[in-house]
């Protein structure tokens, strides 16, 4: 095992938890930023969907603002972003949630049907992972 | 406006925590997700932290009889397990395999501008209007 970064690893995950008692204490929101971000583009719009994703795009620029690295990755092929993305798009919507809304919050409240959506997706993105970077190699 | 605020302020300290513990890093999440070579483990702590912050406060938080600043708590109902749950998780985690960002991940790393990001999130939202167009037609299908 390498790159093993255990204690940031662990206190991200701690804000992304936070984050989300936050959302549901405050705005009675569950945060699972599919569900968030495709809500935008399906009117009619609530306000605080917006600001979500202002958030998190802000939560970036500070990062940068603050001398943080951002590891940029050089020279993954566009195509397969674009595919990829499709696919995310796609999944999520069919599925009703992804990381945050099925595995943070949904776990988080002891969903059956989060735990399913999170063991599948967990598996399907191990054996994508297989396929792309070692059957068909594109550098990623 | 207090409400508004207060979902921006959850939306900058969630992706905070996605810039802390790397998620926002697709090289990470592929390391994470790539147990065939030299597994990275780190992202199962990620997730393992982030869910034991929401299975304890969760279960205080629901107790109050309504948010702090909205009036209901708006929960998701369905318990069933169903095609369109698997079928979508699955597809979701093939997409997430290619380029190693889920959809928080990769709008914060919209922030930096990098080409593969833009174009990830563009087709991101492509994808789900996709949804939309063809379960809208499926419906008129099945009515007509």
């Amino acid at each position: 095992m390498h790159d093993f970064t255990p204690i940031s690893a662990l206190a991200g995950g701690a804000l992304i938890g936070l984050a989300s008692v936050w959302l549901l204490a405050a705005n009675g929101r569950i945060a699972g930023v599919s569900g968030i971000l495709h809500g935008l583009f399906s009117p009619p719009v609530a306000e605080w969907r917006a600001w979500f994703i202002s958030g998190l795009l802000l939560a970036g620029l500070a990062w940068q603002a603050a001398g943080a690295p951002v590891p940029l990755r050089e020279g993954f092929p566009l195509v397969w972003a674009a595919a990829a993305g499709l696919l995310v798009g796609f999944g999520t919507r069919m599925g009703g949630g992804c990381t945050s809304g099925h595995g943070v919050c949904g776990l988080g409240r002891l969903s059956a049907r989060s735990l399913v959506a999170v063991i599948v997706f967990m598996a399907s993105g191990m054996a994508s992972v297989y396929v792309t970077r070692h059957l068909l190699g594109v550098a990623s | 406006m207090k409400a508004l605020v207060s979902a921006l302020g959850a939306g900058f300290v969630f992706g905070t925590g996605l810039w802390v513990s790397s998620m926002a890093n697709p090289k990470k999440v592929l390391g994470f997700l790539d147990i065939s070579g030299n597994w990275d483990a780190s992202l199962l702590l990620t997730m393992g932290g982030a869910v034991a912050v929401t299975v304890v406060a969760f279960r205080s938080v629901l107790k109050n009889e309504k948010p702090l600043w909205s009036e209901k708590f708006e929960l998701p109902t369905r318990r069933d397990v169903d095609l369109p749950l698997v079928a979508g998780a699955a597809i979701f985690g093939i997409g997430w395999g290619i380029a190693g960002y889920c959809p928080g991940p990769a709008i914060t790393a919209l922030s930096a501008l990098s080409t593969e990001s833009i174009v990830f999130v563009v087709a991101m939202i492509a994808g789900g209007l996709l949804h939309k167009a063809v379960t809208r037609a499926g419906s008129t299908v099945r009515q007509g």
